[in-house]
């Protein structure tokens, strides 16, 4: 097996004296696709936040491609190759759609993303190129959430809730465009409550149950009585 | 005649203000940082180019290629150094670290220039100017002082909306966040956020300087007027800012002419007014 592109080494993330996360441990290898699931508070935001670099963690909690990078900044984290759609799309409302893009290219990291292929893979986005991001539907945001994280050319894409407050048909158009950014190498980490979604796209599931991984395995091979167990811990 | 003079005069004298509220307004919108030593920078200005004026010899205009960039060094390392540390949820924290700024430079200048009035001589072009018939004529100095204020109000306006880096600017006041997440270091960019408007303070100190006398007190004064300017004008619009200094240009040249001690109340109660009008300012444009 070759070497994996992301390792999390038993982390442990805190807020003040709250423990977010304990011992939490899993590995990402290059060009798959992991979801992890959990209830809400599980600690599945912390994590992708942890790995983002937004959290003060352990040095070595989070090695990326062999390098240890956690507690770093998050403009460090991005400059490795690792970019976040954050939970709530967060665009920013006093700049136009193409600007929000433009942003996510701010460091300049070569690849196939740019303007262009944001806006082929997701053609509304460049109808509404030049308005104002507030005008956009939820899930156009989406889109442009995730075309702006793209636009910095990661090599993994960590994507929080994707179907936070959109309708299913919307979520369905969503992740129906996920594989074609797979298909580029690019490495997805998806955090899902949306348990039908994150089990159609990953290869390996993780569950996290109150900061703890209460289950982990290949997509296929977990039961829907296994997933219940370790997700609402019954 | 002579109102329309007056008008005019007052017109050329909030192009200064507008200098004054720019920088005051650019960090605000920028990080929501209130700078209370604010007025004092402009004055820390005016003795900067006083000292290089003196040595050199050359005329304070020119000392403006040093002056801007020096200030604008102070600003970027002040913000890294220092207000970066105060900044968060808590808006306490900068405004107290500011004023005990404002305190250390007018006693540093105290201490250093004593409270002597002091003046910038910018030579014959102070006395000059235009006339323009019918017994109006406006000052050469106070047109080139509002024609650079139309230049800088006009450059920050294209830096914010044309730029990278005016990008970066509205992603970070935005969502400080999620700006840092998209590769922008808030440290870095809060630093030039300061460097910028120190540079348009060094701008504003040196025609203060040259237009009138200055003492190492006059800093809150000035920093009231930026303030007015910008609450006038409405925060987050550039060309209000402009206007906002104009109008308080206006009425206290006004208030100056009915009675020479209603030159500070009147343009106090221009500001009053529009506070109790229209409390978001003329061209309010930000919201939250």
């Amino acid at each position: 097996m070759s070497k994996p592109l992301l390792e999390v080494r038993d982390l442990d993330a805190h807020y003040g004296d709250f423990q977010a996360l304990f011992g939490v441990s899993l590995t990402i290898s290059a060009g798959t696709v992991v979801s992890v699931i959990g209830a809400n508070g599980a600690g599945k935001s912390t994590l992708l936040k942890c790995i983002a670099g937004v959290m003060p963690v352990r040095r070595d909690a989070i090695m990326f491609e062999s390098t240890p990078i956690g507690g770093a900044a998050a403009h460090v984290a991005l400059a490795h190759g690792i970019a976040l759609v954050p939970e709530g799309r967060r665009l920013f409302p006093s700049l136009t759609v193409e600007e929000n893009l433009l942003v996510g290219g701010h460091l300049g990291r070569r690849g196939p993303w740019h303007l262009e292929r944001i806006y082929q893979l997701f053609p509304m986005l460049a109808e509404r190129a030049q308005m104002p991001s507030t005008v956009l539907s939820g899930g156009q945001q989406q889109m442009a959430a995730i075309g702006r994280a793209l636009m910095s050319n990661p090599k993994l894409l960590l994507c929080d809730e994707i179907s936070l407050g959109l309708a299913p048909i919307v979520i369905r158009d969503i992740y129906a465009r996920l594989p074609e950014i797979v298909a580029e190498g690019m490495t997805l980490l998806i955090v899902e409550q949306d348990i039908a979604q994150a089990l159609k796209i990953a290869k390996e599931v993780y569950c996290l149950q109150e900061g703890r991984v209460a289950l982990a395995g290949e997509a296929g091979s977990l039961t829907r009585q296994k997933i219940s167990a370790a997700y609402f811990g019954v | 005649m002579e109102w329309l003079n007056t008008i005019l005069q007052g017109v050329l004298l909030g192009g200064l203000y507008a200098m004054f509220a720019a920088g005051l307004s650019l960090i605000f919108g920028v990080m929501r940082l209130v700078n209370i030593a604010h007025g004092d920078f402009i004055v820390l200005a005016a003795y900067i180019a006083l000292v290089i004026t003196e040595a050199t010899g050359v005329n304070p205009l020119v000392a403006l290629i040093v002056v801007v960039p020096l200030m604008s060094a102070i600003g970027y390392a002040l913000q890294r150094g220092l207000l970066n540390r105060t900044l968060g949820d808590d808006l306490l924290p900068p405004l107290l670290v500011t004023f005990g700024l404002s305190i250390i430079i007018q006693n540093g200048l105290l201490e250093w220039f004593t409270a002597d009035s002091r003046k910038l001589q910018a030579g014959a072009i102070e006395v000059d100017s235009i006339n323009l018939g019918g017994g109006l004529a406006i000052g050469t100095l106070p047109l080139i002082q509002f024609l650079v204020a139309i230049v800088v109000i006009a450059g920050l306006q294209w830096l914010f909306y044309r730029t990278t880096l005016g990008r970066a600017f509205r992603a970070t006041s935005d969502d400080a966040t999620v700006a840092q997440l998209m590769g922008l270091d808030n440290r870095h960019i809060f630093g030039l956020a300061m460097a910028l408007s120190l540079a348009v303070v060094a701008i504003a100190g040196v025609f203060l300087a040259v237009r009138a006398n200055f003492d190492p007190t006059i800093g809150p004064a000035r920093l009231i007027f930026g303030f007015e300017a910008v609450i006038i004008g409405g925060l987050g619009s550039m060309w209000g800012t402009l206007a906002g200094g104009i109008i308080l240009g206006v009425a206290q040249v006004a208030g100056a002419k009915l009675d020479p001690g209603w030159n500070l109340l009147a343009g106090h109660l221009a500001f009053l007014l529009v506070l109790a009008l229209r409390p978001e300012g003329l061209f309010h444009k930000v919201h939250g």
